[in-house]
């Protein structure tokens, strides 16, 4: 079941240059004097999927977005692959919880927008924004404005665009919080489908227990502003079950109850 | 509109002022209501003389080139506002004073730098219709989505690409909001510097006009200009519901 300290031995040492983000002592005081987050060390095993949990207000979006290089940190460094982050890197991909799409530009744009950053070549970037359209389950929406589209497709969108750049580190912030439940259901067996033949390093961002539970190789917990680890708790649950299964698996609804005890001493 | 359980088409109530305006005329109140049919003559006959095709380039010429610069210049200005908070604190004053400022006062004072030619009806439509350019700019940058700016930032836009890729096309309904107001203030501008300067345009054409009591050829050059600023804005409303789509799924 779920244990404090990493138990995955050969394949990920304490020591971890397997990780492919590292968090070293990063704290940020906004300006004005807000301290949202205090000294956090982390490491993000490659190909896992990490889930960072918290009550809200605890600075889980700050630290992914100071991973993302969107924020400076007031102290400490992240490094990706051994590189200090100074900014966005082409090696990460960010997921907005606003899902963050240009309302003038039609699914097919808004999806190889990163790659036309880049400098993509038309005809290869179209190519590649189309398959990632595939992937997320939105083909034939390709000529479709944003507002043509319900709020879990905009997010499909959203995904995609993130895929198209084909980064190693997918950043993920709160991505289901604005959908509704059944499609936000249908979002997480999505993500495990992905995650199986996405070998990437997915960061997620919630405050949903069990939609990190469900979701995650490791939930990481932060406490309440300042905002610091508590708790690393990595669910031991078989994926090759069928999502209804592993909704009612005894592990998950045990590990859910020992975060929601973890936590609740955070709820007034 | 329906009235009394009939269809009635939309530019009925016109066609009713028409009506009135030519019995006001024919009854004979007042030699400044000419009836409505004369001038229509007369903006027949005034608009195939040479004097009035020569006015209509020289205004046009003036407000086109206002208005080019009112937006080159409006338009950067307002996304700096909007961007720079120093930038704002310096210059929102004087964009504040100026859109609200009777900036008629001024033109006299334009007339003395500039001369009595063209020059100064280009300034004058330029300061009708800057300010309210910028500030209508400087609304829409302030209201740009931040994570849309932080997606451009995450996929590798640089300055250039973030502001010519992602905020000029969020800011597009605000910016073409703010142009069609001023071209509505322009074309006072080009009326009222004409009038002032009054050798040039159809500023002379108006003093000679009145200055003559040629009422019927007097109301066709005013009809004429209403008619113009009204189209205009219409056309650009058009344009501007062109994107408004998005303009309401932004937030």
């Amino acid at each position: 079941m779920s244990v404090a300290t990493a138990p995955v031995g050969a394949l990920m040492p304490e020591s971890a240059p397997e990780a492919t983000v590292s968090v070293r002592g990063i704290g940020k005081t906004y300006e004005g004097g807000v301290e949202a987050l205090r000294n956090i060390d982390l490491d993000f095993p490659t190909g896992a999927l990490t889930a960072l949990l918290g009550p809200s207000g605890c600075g889980k979006t700050t630290l992914l977005k100071i991973i993302a290089g969107l924020l400076e940190p007031s102290s400490g460094e992240v490094r990706i692959n051994g590189r200090p982050v100074t900014g966005p890197g082409p090696e990460r991909a960010f997921v907005f919880q606003d899902f963050a799409l240009m309302p003038w530009a039609t699914v097919l744009r808004n999806v190889g927008f990163g790659l036309e950053l880049r400098g993509v070549h038309r005809h290869e970037r179209e190519q590649r924004a189309r398959l990632a359209i595939e992937e997320v389950g939105l083909a034939g929406f390709e000529d479709r404005y944003p507002h043509e589209l319900s709020g879990g497709m905009r997010q499909r969108v959203g995904l995609a665009r993130a895929l198209a750049v084909d980064a190693e580190v997918l950043l993920m912030d709160e991505p289901f919080s604005a959908v509704d439940e059944q499609t936000r259901r249908k979002f997480q067996e999505d993500l495990l489908r992905l995650r199986q033949i996405e070998r990437k390093t997915f960061l997620f961002v919630t405050h949903s227990i069990e939609e990190a539970v469900y979701v995650a190789d490791r939930v990481v917990l932060l406490s309440r502003r300042p905002g610091r680890v508590t708790q690393v708790i990595e669910p031991q649950i078989d994926r090759s079950a069928s999502p209804e299964d592993i909704r009612r698996d005894r592990h998950y609804l045990d590990t859910v109850e020992e975060i929601w005890r973890g936590l609740r001493q955070y709820v007034a | 509109m329906r009235l009394f359980g009939f269809q009635i088409p939309m530019m009925t109530s016109l066609l009713v002022w028409i009506a009135l305006w030519e019995i006001a005329g024919r009854a004979g109140w007042s030699f400044l209501i000419p009836p409505f049919s004369d001038i229509l003559v007369a903006l027949t006959q005034i608009s195939s003389t040479p004097g009035f095709r020569d006015a209509t380039v020289v205004t046009l010429r003036s407000f086109a080139l206002g208005m080019v610069l009112a937006i080159a210049i409006g338009v950067p200005l307002g996304i700096l506002m909007g961007r720079v908070r120093a930038a704002d604190r310096l210059l929102g004053i004087w964009v504040n004073l100026f859109v609200s400022a009777p900036l008629t006062a001024l033109v006299p004072v334009l007339m003395i730098l500039f001369g009595f030619g063209e020059q100064t009806i280009v300034i004058t439509v330029f300061l009708f219709a800057v300010w309210i350019i910028a500030l209508d700019t400087r609304a829409g940058v302030l209201h740009v989505s931040p994570s849309l700016v932080e997606m451009g930032r995450s996929f590798g836009a640089g300055r250039l690409a973030l502001y010519s890729k992602v905020i000029f096309w969020a800011v597009l309904p605000e910016i073409l909001a703010g142009i069609r107001i001023g071209c509505i203030r322009g074309v006072k501008g080009v009326v009222i510097g004409q009038l002032l300067v009054s050798i040039i345009g159809y500023g002379a054409l108006f003093e000679l006009y009145s200055r003559n009591f040629l009422m019927e050829e007097f109301w066709a050059l005013t009809i004429l200009l209403f008619a113009f600023a009204i189209l205009l804005s219409e056309a650009i409303a058009a344009l501007e519901r062109r994107v408004e789509y998005y303009a309401g799924v932004r937030s």
